[in-house]
């Protein structure tokens, strides 16, 4: 038995035979041929066959992928079909008695080192194509299927990674799931994964060997584990996993459209958190009831400059529309402490999670804050959108939001642009603004509790301090009765409360929070069904 | 015989790439005609894909056209109008 470990795409667990894919090599042999007319048949026939081929790659990559993919094969069709590549081919035949893969192989070459001696980059690349379609052909005349599974059953593909050629390729109804020796989270393979809906594995520590091939396997993406050749015990163990997964997700995909009822009768929003636009896809799917937390960093990070109001608008709009009236809470520009972003151009600070970031940015560079509130605002006309602010410490930090909303609000009346109501909330996530919950209820419509920043402010624990991971506690009771009395006062002060941190998700604390009298838990959109679970089995 | 000439000057800021130099051949060949192109330094067949690819064909470069054939006159209207059209 091997137990090697992988990076998991997709949860989930598959049990059957390793199919080792390898990229088929095919070895030249040169061999004289006495009926060379009969030869040239042979290619013609094995050219026909390629055209076929390509023709059939065409509309599935179309479908699959969309036009500028598909367009490739296209090309390559237009250059199996040259007149100068295939009178090379035929004389070669015909003149020096060689066999078909010969003849396709070596013009194959020669014209792929005329493309590439070229002194122009994109047609230099073209000697990949020459030698793609020359393979293509040598592979139909020598009989290897590429892309072929050789197996009646389905498999678990191993390989090293997939190209997205073969991807297309490749026979979807004989894979059970994916392991790849590279790869990453966004190759093809794993894209492939999860529209296939079938557990994958990326850069696992296994060899590729080919002993491998037909031993009975176990791809456990729960915890990513790739097991080869499981002993007795393993086997069993991985066939109640596969079963109670398979159960549970029926189970799960039960509650959809149920409501989050305790057996008493209390009810609960559970909402989930998003950090793009494609997570809104997860977000349905599973049932989420709005988005209690909407990250609106990524709309700042990775790019050189700013994005503008239309920019966000945009990105607003979109979710909010998606979400079809449900609720959306976006919170404000969170950047600063362990998400730095250059253009911003914030000083170097000896203690970061304490220093300049968040809602202490917005309410310094205010024009930064207004255009994502504008954007907001406008967006607001599509859906039901609410606003929370991070990092707030006081009443005064507060009211001078609402100030600044009241300007963004009077400019667009001005200006002829309609918008909806927004509820307005902070985030608690620091020990002084649970100490004065109380006020900061009355200025506001909710609170949401940042449980993680909660937890390392109230505990004194920098959480990315590996070494401390011992000792920090989400479960404290310092961390529990701030909890508690954020959701007391709130409620004194007309908020409602709910939690968006990991904490949320933690079924082990649900009872606890529902009797402390949470109004909605925020959780990634994957915890939402089992939160329900958890709920309707109080 | 007689022969037909026109000459065009490329727009697309890829030149004549593998995608038009496709079409290219597609219409050329629906001619019976011979259909030379001559971009000063090169010379192609326009109805052999890697013959025109391997000319690389640039954005700002004018090319002549030479057909020659029993259809040179309809072929040399058709090929005029697809240059204008996709390149």
């Amino acid at each position: 038995m091997i137990i090697c470990s992988g990076k998991s795409v997709l949860k989930g667990v598959a049990i059957g035979k390793i199919y080792l894919y390898k990229k088929q090599e095919y070895v030249l042999e040169k061999k004289q041929i006495e009926d060379t007319e009969a030869e040239i048949a042979r290619f013609e026939l094995a050219k026909e066959t390629a055209t076929q081929q390509l023709d059939s790659l065409y509309h599935k990559a179309l479908e699959e992928a969309g036009e500028e993919q598909a367009m490739i094969f296209d090309v390559h069709k237009m250059m199996l079909d040259d007149g100068d590549y295939l009178d090379s081919i035929r004389s070669m035949i015909r003149d020096d008695k060689v066999n078909a893969e010969y003849a396709v192989s070596i013009t194959g070459d020669n014209f792929s080192a005329a493309f590439a001696s070229m002194d122009d980059e994109y047609m230099k690349a073209r000697s990949i194509d020459v030698l793609d379609i020359s393979k293509r052909v040598v592979n139909v005349l020598a009989g290897i299927v590429e892309g072929g599974i050789a197996s009646e059953s389905p498999v678990i593909l191993l390989a090293d990674d997939l190209s997205p050629s073969e991807t297309v390729q490749l026979d979807k109804s004989k894979i059970l799931a994916f392991v790849t020796k590279n790869g990453s989270a966004n190759s093809h393979t794993a894209i492939l994964a999860r529209s296939m809906n079938i557990p994958a594995l990326v850069k696992t520590d296994v060899a590729l060997l080919e002993e491998y091939n037909g031993v009975q396997a176990v791809v456990d993406g729960i915890d990513g584990t790739f097991i080869i050749n499981p002993d007795e015990g393993m086997a069993q163990k991985m066939i109640r996993k596969k079963m109670d997964y398979e159960k549970e997700r029926t189970e799960l995909q039960k509650l959809i459209g149920k409501d989050n009822v305790t057996t008493d009768g209390r009810r609960i929003n559970v909402y989930a958190n998003i950090g793009n636009t494609q997570d809104v896809d997860k977000v349905l799917a599973n049932d989420a009831g709005g988005i209690g937390l909407f990250r609106s960093e990524f709309i700042y990070l990775g790019r050189d400059d700013y994005p503008t109001e239309e920019e966000q608008f945009e990105i607003y709009k979109e979710v909010l529309s998606r979400m079809g009236g449900k609720k959306v809470i976006i919170r404000t520009l969170d950047i600063g402490a362990d998400k730095q972003v250059d253009y911003f151009e914030l000083p170097k600070e000896e203690n970061p999670a304490m220093g300049y970031r968040a809602i202490r940015i917005c309410l310094d560079r205010v024009n930064i804050f207004k255009t994502q509130l504008r954007a907001i605002y406008r967006a607001s006309a599509f859906g039901t959108a609410a606003i929370m602010f991070p990092m707030i410490i006081s009443v005064s930090e507060i009211q001078r939001i609402k100030e600044i909303v009241e300007e963004v609000k009077t400019e667009l009346t001005h200006e002829g642009i309609s918008f909806n109501q927004v509820e307005l909330g902070i985030m608690v996530e620091t020990p002084a603004a649970v100490m004065v919950s109380e006020e900061l209820a009355k200025e506001v419509e909710f609170f949401s509790i940042g449980t993680n920043d909660l937890t390392q402010y109230t505990l004194a624990i920098d959480r990315q301090n590996q070494s401390l991971d011992n000792i920090y506690d989400s479960h404290h009771p310092a961390v529990l009765r701030m909890i508690q009395m954020t959701i007391e006062n709130g409620h004194k002060g007309g908020a409602w409360v709910g939690i968006c941190g990991e904490l949320a998700s933690d079924t082990t604390l649900t009872k606890t929070f529902i009797d402390m009298g949470i109004d909605e838990l925020s959780v990634s959109p994957t915890y939402v069904l089992g939160l329900r679970k958890a709920i309707r089995e109080i | 015989m007689t022969m037909k000439q026109f000459q065009y000057t490329i727009k697309d800021e890829l030149g004549i790439h593998a995608r038009p130099a496709g079409l290219l051949v597609k219409k050329a060949s629906e001619f019976k005609s011979t259909v030379s192109v001559d971009n000063g330094t090169k010379k192609g067949d326009a109805k052999k894909i890697m013959s025109l690819m391997m000319m690389a064909v640039k954005q700002g470069q004018t090319v002549t056209f030479t057909i020659e054939g029993e259809d040179e006159a309809a072929a040399a209207e058709a090929l005029e109008a697809f240059m204008k059209e996709n390149l």
